[in-house]
């Protein structure tokens, strides 16, 4: 089980670092929903995997550390807060700037292009 | 235990949701209660100051748990003196956001700005890393939405740039903090200062990897060098008002490097000791060298100050990392220092970009702008402060960087780097003053129109001009607060055994 659950999150992340660092916004919003996946799956993991053991300190021998759940959840809310910021963030930069590349285009560029296209302005920032 | 420890926190957390429900069409009330707010923000940081200053730390329990079940907020002179840094710079932003009409562009400023303040005095505070980690999101969640004021194409771009690597690094503070939970099983700073030289041998590796991954979290956050790049795009496009309060999101940045690795990872801490020291003075050195070639190249104002600020946090960053009491002192003094100048700064070149017309703050000789004279003379003294001349406050703190770092192998290193960066910075900043209000060119067409300016603006910047000038005439005052804020730090027992109770540190 342990070997599951840490290659699961390996491989997650370095899907989302993968995503992460394409230079679109879709692909990084993906990569960022990811990369919260395998983070709240680690935090998880924190408090060791035990099974079928109660999440409180009742004179047992063994138990679930409950502190890890009550982390993943805070970072989930968070998280899921975060996500929904960054799509319509992502939304109203593609609907604004016409293009969703993630970088900023500087003026030398913009001045190219339009040299090069002979396109208007807002046309050549895209 | 003093009540009045959860007031910077809970005072902007009622009003802001205050504002945004029961005011939200009435600009005129939502001024006046987001300034009567901070007004009794910075007076209660006064009262919180005084009370750290003649007490050994102080504890607050939430919810009365005991320490390290539940969570705590802790006031000692370091969290005070960031607490009334934080409330003094919000008065001139807010000041300056409402006399400029930066906060009818959009709504909800007030409410932004309200819970912006929460989550920075609360990172201040709080004695628990996790709750850290949630403070650093309120306080994020709230700059996205300042930093998102107005819109526009361009600052969409820069806002979407930035909170991309903002939650990238949240990801990373997450995986840091279940890593140092899995090997010592608290999240409590204190407890982690009494565990982590406790750790077994075969799980330190781990907590030491936490640790540095945590130091890469807040190296975002501080703007270090190569963590830097999201720090021009965003302060650049950010309204004015909001990059000068951003002044201080960088120094979360280094306060938390302060907090964490003299604290936990300290000199008690067994095999982690002083885990920041390889990495931060280098890093800092090369941030200091970068922003100042950025200061070099900048083609336009706003670009100019933001690399100004990534140089100034690379001294703040050197007197942190070269983790040694005086050294402490002169990193908070510079800290205090580069905070209000780079506020400063901010306000000043959104008020020379205004008055520039189309030309805004594109370094090419243009029309004489209207007020040159004053404009000049504004940015002249916050030139200044941020070059580290005599006889601004920026000038004594370099100073005192510059002995905190004697008797070190590597001192021809350090001093040769700030020296010399200080002159580039001023050149950098005489160019940029010469072609701003002396190479101006003979006005083409019909001259500026004539336009009344408001006044408001000038004296928010010309306030925070004036801490500077409180800094540099108080500097004996604040250097003594500062040597027994630097000896609470490097003496942690007296901050474990306030949140742990006397007898803690037995175990150790």
């Amino acid at each position: 089980m342990e070997f599951l659950v840490a290659s699961g999150v390996g491989v997650m992340t370095a899907a989302g670092i993968y995503l992460m660092l394409r230079g679109r916004t879709f692909p990084v919003v993906l990569g960022l929903a990811m990369i919260t996946y395998a983070v709240n799956v680690f935090l998880f993991a924190t408090g060791r995997l035990t099974l079928d053991r109660p999440p409180v300190l009742n004179g047992a021998e063994a138990y679930t550390d409950p502190l890890p759940q009550a982390l993943v959840l805070t970072a989930i809310v968070i998280s899921f807060g975060m996500s929904a910021l960054v799509v319509v963030l992502a939304l109203r930069s593609y609907l604004e700037s016409g293009g969703d590349e993630i970088d900023v285009i500087g003026e030398a560029e913009v001045a190219r292009r339009i040299e090069r296209d002979g396109v208007s302005g807002p046309e050549a920032r895209r | 235990m003093n009540h009045w420890i959860l007031a910077p926190v809970i005072l902007p957390a009622l009003v802001a949701p205050l504002i945004v429900l029961a005011m939200r069409h009435d600009l005129g009330l939502q001024r006046i209660f987001s300034l009567a707010a901070t007004l009794a923000l910075a007076a209660v940081a006064v009262g919180l100051t005084l009370s750290a200053a003649s007490h050994p730390p102080q504890v607050y329990q939430l919810g009365n748990w005991p320490a390290p079940f539940g969570i705590v907020l802790v006031l000692d002179r370091l969290s005070a003196l960031m607490v009334l840094m934080t409330a003094l710079l919000a008065l001139a932003a807010l000041f300056y956001a409402i006399t400029s009409g930066w906060d009818a562009r959009g709504r909800h400023f007030h409410a932004l700005f309200q819970f912006q303040l929460m989550g920075v005095c609360g990172a201040f505070l709080t004695g628990d890393v996790f709750n850290l980690f949630v403070f650093f999101e309120v306080l994020l969640i709230a700059s996205y939405g300042l930093m998102l004021h107005g819109g526009g194409a361009a600052r969409l771009k820069a806002g979407m740039q930035y909170v991309v690597i903002n939650l990238a690094g949240s990801t990373l503070f997450l995986f840091a903090v279940g890593a140092i939970y899995a090997v010592t099983g608290t999240l409590n700073m204190a407890d982690l200062a009494v565990k982590a030289p406790l750790v077994a041998p075969a799980d330190a590796a781990l907590l030491r990897v936490g640790g540095l991954l945590l130091l890469l979290v807040f190296a975002v956050k501080a703007a270090l060098v190569p963590l830097h790049f999201w720090l021009p795009g965003a302060y650049g496009q950010a309204p004015a008002p909001v990059a000068a309060l951003f002044a201080i999101m960088t120094k979360v940045g280094a306060y938390s490097i302060l907090r964490v690795y003299t604290l936990i990872f300290g000199a008690g801490a067994g095999d982690a000791a002083w885990l920041a020291q390889d990495w931060l003075l280098p890093a800092a050195l090369v941030t200091l060298a970068l922003g100042t070639a950025g200061i070099l190249g900048a083609r336009s104002l706003t670009p100019l100050v933001c690399f100004s600020v990534i140089a100034s946090m690379g001294t703040v960053l050197i007197g942190v990392g070269l983790f040694t009491q005086t050294a402490t002192v002169a990193a908070l003094y510079y800290m205090i220092h580069s905070t209000f100048a780079a506020a400063t700064l901010f306000l000043i070149a959104e008020l020379v970009c205004a008055r520039r017309g189309a030309m805004a703050g594109r370094l090419n000789a243009a029309p004489p702008l209207a007020q040159g004279d004053l404009m000049a003379g504004l940015f002249f003294l916050g030139a200044i402060a941020m070059a580290g001349m005599p006889p601004l406050s920026g000038f004594l703190g370099k100073l005192m960087v510059l002995a905190g770092a004697q008797g070190r192998p590597d001192t021809a290193l350090v001093w040769a780097v700030i020296l010399v960066t200080s002159l580039l910075t001023i050149i950098g900043f005489a160019r940029a003053g010469s072609v701003l209000f002396w190479k101006t060119a003979k006005s083409e067409g019909e001259a500026a129109a004539a336009q009344a300016w408001p006044a408001g603006p000038v004296i928010a910047a010309g306030a925070t001009l004036a801490a500077l000038a409180a800094l540099t005439v108080f500097a004996g005052p604040v250097e003594t607060y500062l040597e027994a804020t630097a000896a609470q730090l490097y003496a942690p027992s007296g901050y474990i055994e306030a949140v742990l109770g006397q007898g803690a540190l037995a175990a150790r």
